[in-house]
């Protein structure tokens, strides 16, 4: 299952001919018959309509918001994102941007006007007919001076935005953006009813599949099915509870137990016992989610080119990945476009543990004595102490010594993340090259977690942001991924795939890998057998 | 003195015995880990949670660590913490206690009262906060730890002193005009010992639980440390699997609180009889 | 009696300055901790204009006393305030919470205090037989082993292996009462063996010590028998530390079973306030900080007269 998924994704998307397919698939282990049968496409049965789906889900908190603008962990996302509300566009399972509340979108020349259509008839749960102004609404609802959102950055790219009648919304940008109808996809910008605001928001009144029952914040969410839901053949089950377990040995459990029908985090650990169980499916899902040990590259001893390259070198990536991840996931390359990015650079090498370069360009820094201290906390990611543990061991055959500081999980975003020197991080990564180097490796970017300033990489970004030609976009964006790896202020030693665990009574088609959980569409997608 | 010790522990009866003897076995582990190891601590020799075999006595743990060399060190960081915090924790709740029994009155009140808002604050969400202002090193640990644990010492020596305060003797001491210490240690103590020696047993493996519930929260001992409580929450995951490798952190902490308290019932054992002669 | 009236004055008056203070403590330490409610809220999305705007909106930009004491005057009017993190009312979000957690700390505590007391009782009668010695070493062990690790095993066999009980306690106050006890079994059974060894080994302890009294020789001379001795003159003489570690292992059960929460997925008020204390919403840790205060206070005040009434000589000091 988990292979398949990974390769379809890749074939589908176009990034693979059928030639590198079946090279990927075998040193993935798939024997040459069964991926052919994958890229013949898998057949699914026709979805069923009804049950009572049950989601268990990490990542809630009992102050949670499902103000569109909040929205803080994976609970509230996939409440307000995957079953209340819709946005302007859907990226499909391959990876692409359909219509969803738009019918269809078109962009001026330069890139920087987008026009967008809007499907007539949407009703909201309560009757509302969607029209402009709704957009507008919730569009502006993240913007301006007094805006608290998330997703502020996200639209700031937006100049102006103005509905040229009842069902048509044009988007004015400051600069040209060719991925723009990726940024309508994000889950922040869902559409909601106009004049929804503060505790309204609270009421999850949208246009989606489902409606809201009750939430009680981290604990559960009720929802019923939309009876008037404009989305044909989507939504088949009669009512939703979604309810929050943060404990992964608990979640596993109540899987086990039939309590519930889907969990997500499933523990990389015990991942493979998990697909042995009756009745249980593992679901393995690669996408763009990768893992970061940023340093502040602006500051001694880190602004040294090489002591970084000397760290690259100095973590067995192999190793971690087979650990840490227990092989669900690939290696990393110090850079944050991921193998199912578009534009993944095929022509450079993965960097290989070598503790001898290491040592040499320790030695060229002039650092060989210094002791690095690595900020650690599982709040990061789930195994960020035992990564780092692990590469105290690797760096010290290379003769260098790092000292593993854990800190707490509480807080651990404001009080450690980008202020201290060297700490981990973790990444969903974006869908495009573009939005993803300009959030986190931009000079002067407010998550620039690495501090990188990179005159020819900066330019190279505005460069390929404007480009509509794909050849060229190509080649800038190789470069951009080369200089990053080379120079880049952060090791990023893997991508983690997204793991699952799901009753086998459940059915479903390909499985999305933009975000977890069915790009958190399971309640749309998903039906009972 | 030490040749008396050889000559009660003879005459002791077989629990108290087997007691000295897991004492005895885990100091050794603990003082002279590094010899007894068969890797360092923090040394990966093999896969993810291995089977029992002779390259690994116990297998291994959730990254690949020998279970058993990280037992050995673990029996070293944490026996040696716990005591620490332990005893402080006692000296810190009886003194507080007992001086609130035998002078009463205001002090009492004050006392009392403050302990009052301390354990009424959840002792988890303490530490949360006190640790994420202090930062997590080993001392800050101890302290914070006693610290919390000194006001449950602290009720509890109260109460039993309490009782004591009251009889006639301590009245009489009073009269003659012993000082406060003189009363404490003198009048209370000898008179409220059982009951604190046997909480004694008790607190001390409450240590290695409350370190393993920091843990829960990312504010226990430091990695790559190996410590029992830390042990038993990395790997305890594997348990529903059927996987057994964190009953053994766990029962090495089991073994040890059996034994203390092996000890500590045959001294409460030879201080009843010693009333009684 | 009056002297107690009088005590109970006294103390519920006490208790409510205890209330008063915590509330500051509570409030200077949530202070003290770094970054507040709108950094946490955004965590890695906050940009500075975006945190500003939020400070702005939930008056996080005003000073710090101002904040105190408007929270104070509307907490003393009874009005509890709303969560900053979404808005919703505090008493509609502990509500239900709190009455979960009481309804979980009475159904293990009426397991776990019979059972550890008549334990300690039986154990101190068959001093330094097997059968004590056995209850000792398996009541040492569940002690010895973390809570949530107890729960694990728990939920291995009774659970997993077994299916006699459900892994996760998915309450609700509409489910009829004996679904609802049903549904706690695990959380309640796990936490019975957290508190029961404590209480087991201070109640053998208090009457093994009184056993030697004068008094309870005297019994035994006069030809009594054992069982009559211990649990009609050493039992009563034995209650003040067998109430005391009772009251503490009873306000730990209130306060202290976070863990045990998160295992079984329990929607309790622990949870509530680790979350809200990592999210820094302070008016939702305050409200629930001071039910666990007052719980604690009225226990404690409990614990204190019942040692009182059970000890004459405190109850008439000369």
């Amino acid at each position: 299952m988990s292979t398949k998924n990974e390769l379809e994704y890749l074939l589908k998307s176009g990034k693979v001919s059928r030639r590198d397919f079946i090279g990927r698939a075998a040193a993935l282990g798939v024997s040459a018959t069964m991926a052919s049968t994958l890229f013949a496409g898998s057949a699914s049965a026709a979805p069923k309509k009804g049950g009572r789906l049950r989601l268990g889900i990490a990542g809630g908190s009992t102050t949670e918001s499902i103000d569109t603008a909040t929205l803080p962990g994976f609970m509230a996302q996939q409440l307000s994102f995957g079953q209340l509300r819709n946005c302007l566009v859907e990226i499909d399972a391959n990876g692409k941007p359909v219509p969803e509340l738009a019918e269809s979108w078109s962009s001026s020349a330069d890139a920087k006007s987008w026009t967008f259509k809007l499907r007539k008839g949407v009703e909201f749960h309560n009757g509302k007919t969607m029209t402009a102004e709704d957009v507008i609404h919730s569009i502006n609802h993240h913007r301006g001076k007094d805006s608290k959102s998330a997703a502020k950055s996200l639209v700031a790219a937006i100049d102006e935005l103005k509905a040229d009648d009842k069902y048509t919304v044009t988007f004015n940008l400051k600069e040209g953006s060719a991925d723009f109808p990726f940024v309508a996809s994000d889950y922040h910008l869902g559409i909601v009813p106009v004049g929804t605001t503060g505790k309204d928001m609270e009421k999850g009144m949208g246009t989606g599949g489902y409606i809201l029952e009750s939430h009680e914040p981290g604990v559960r969410a009720f929802t019923k099915r939309n009876p008037n839901y404009w989305k044909e053949g989507r939504a088949h089950f009669d009512e939703i509870e979604t309810i929050g377990i943060e404990d992964s040995t608990a979640r596993t459990n109540a899987l086990k137990t039939g309590q519930i029908d889907f969990m997500n985090r499933a523990e990389s650990k015990t991942f493979h016992l998990l697909g042995r169980l009756a009745g249980i499916e593992a679901i393995k899902t690669t996408g763009t989610k990768h893992y970061t040990i940023p340093m502040h590259s602006d500051q001694a001893p880190y602004n040294n080119v090489d002591a970084r390259l000397a760290l690259k070198y100095a973590i067995d990536r192999e190793a971690v990945v087979k650990t840490i991840l227990r092989g669900h996931g690939l290696v990393g390359n110090d850079h944050p476009i991921a193998p199912s990015n578009q534009y993944f650079n095929t022509d450079l090498p993965v960097r290989e543990y070598d503790p001898e370069k290491a040592k040499f360009h320790m030695k060229k820094a002039g650092l060989s004595d210094h002791k690095f201290r690595l900020h650690t906390s599982d709040a990061a990611f789930g195994g960020a102490v035992d990564t780092a543990v692990l590469y105290k061991e690797h760096a010290a055959k290379a003769g260098i010594n790092i000292e593993v500081v854990q800190e707490p999980k509480d807080g651990y975003w404001d009080n450690v993340w980008m202020k201290k020197e060297w700490t981990f991080s973790f990444w969903s990564g974006r869908p495009t090259e573009d939005w993803m180097f300009t959030i986190g490796y931009a000079e002067g970017g407010a998550w620039n977690e690495s501090f990188f300033s990179h005159e020819r990489f900066n330019m190279l970004m505005k460069a390929g942001r404007a480009e509509l030609d794909d050849t060229k976009r190509r080649a800038i964006y190789y470069e951009m991924q080369e200089i990053c790896s080379n120079e880049g202020g952060s090791v990023i030693p893997m991508y983690a795939s997204d793991l699952a665990g799901a009753s086998s009574k459940l059915g479903h088609d390909k499985i999305a890998a933009n975000w977890e959980g069915d790009g958190m569409k399971i309640a749309e997608r998903w039906w009972f057998k | 003195m030490f040749s008396n010790f050889l000559k009660e522990l003879k005459n002791a009866p077989f629990a108290a015995q087997l007691g000295v003897f897991i004492i005895i076995v885990y100091l050794i582990a603990a003082i002279f880990a590094p010899l007894i190891a068969p890797y360092a601590e923090t040394e990966i020799i093999g896969d993810v949670w291995e089977e029992m075999s002779s390259k690994s006595w116990l297998g291994t743990d959730q990254i690949g660590r020998d279970l058993f060399t990280r037992l050995i060190y673990g029996a070293r960081n944490t026996i040696s913490i716990a005591f620490v915090t332990t005893i402080l924790s006692f000296f810190i709740g009886i003194c507080g206690g007992f001086m609130a029994a035998v002078i009463g009155g205001w002090i009492d009140q004050g006392m009392s009262r403050f302990v009052d808002i301390m354990m009424s604050i959840p002792i988890l969400i303490f530490a949360l906060m006190i640790l994420s202002v202090l930062g997590t090193s080993t001392p800050v640990l101890i302290g914070v730890i006693a610290v919390l644990d000194s006001t449950r010492v602290y009720r509890l020596s109260r109460a039993v002193a309490m009782d004591v305060v009251v009889m006639d003797f301590v009245e009489a001491a009073k009269l003659r005009g012993e000082n406060t210490w003189y009363l404490m240690s003198r009048e209370v103590l000898p008179n409220t010992l059982a009951p604190l020696v046997a909480e004694f047993g008790l607190r001390f493996c409450f240590v290695f639980l409350f370190i393993s519930s920091l843990s829960f929260l990312g504010l226990g001992i430091q990695p790559p440390t190996a410590d029992w409580g830390s042990m038993v929450r990395e790997n305890s995951g594997a348990i529903t699997f059927g996987i057994l490798t964190p009953l053994v952190p766990a029962a090495a902490i089991a073994i040890l609180t059996i034994g203390v308290n092996l000890v500590v019932d045959w001294f409460l054992h030879k201080t009843a009889g010693i009333k009684d002669s | 009696m009056n002297s107690i009236l009088k005590i109970v004055a006294q103390r519920l008056a006490l208790g409510i300055f205890t209330l008063f203070v915590i509330s500051l403590v509570i409030f200077l330490g949530v202070e003290a901790l770094p970054g507040d409610l709108a950094e946490a809220v955004l965590g890695r999305s906050a940009l500075p204009e975006t945190v500003a705007a939020f400070r702005r909106e939930l008056r996080l930009d005003l000073p710090m006393h101002i904040r105190y004491i408007e929270w104070l005057t509307a907490f003393v009017q009874g009005d509890l305030g709303n969560s900053l993190a979404n808005g919703r009312e505090i008493s509609e979000l502990i509500g239900v919470r709190l009455a979960n957690t009481l309804f979980l700390a009475l159904f293990a505590a009426s397991i776990a205090v019979p059972v550890a007391v008549g334990l300690g009782i039986l154990a101190a009668l068959y001093r330094e037989t097997w059968f004590d010695k056995s209850i000792s070493m398996v009541t040492l062990s569940t002690i010895s082993v973390p809570e949530f690790f107890i729960g694990y095993i728990m939920i291995a066999f009774l659970a997993v292996q077994t299916n006699i009980f459900p892994s996760i306690s998915n309450i609700t106050w509409e489910m009829p009462f004996f679904d609802r006890l049903y549904a706690s079994a695990l959380p309640a059974i796990t936490l019975t063996f957290v508190v029961m060894a404590h209480m087991m080994r201070m109640t053998r302890a208090a009457i093994v010590n009184l056993l030697m009294s004068p008094y309870i020789e005297m019994a035994t001379l006069k030809g009594l028998p054992r069982w009559r001795v211990i649990l009609m003159h050493a039992f009563p003489n034995a209650l003040s530390p067998i109430i005391n570690v009772i009251i503490i292992n009873l306000a730990f059960l209130v306060v202290g079973v976070v863990v045990v929460e998160v295992v079984f997925v329990y929607p309790g008020l622990g949870q509530l306030l680790v979350d809200s204390v990592s999210s820094r919403d302070l008016p939702v840790v305050q409200a629930s900080c001071l039910i666990f205060a007052a719980t604690y206070v009225l226990l404690n005040l409990t614990a204190d007269i019942l040692s009182i009434v059970t000890n004459p000589r405190m109850l008439h000091p000369k």
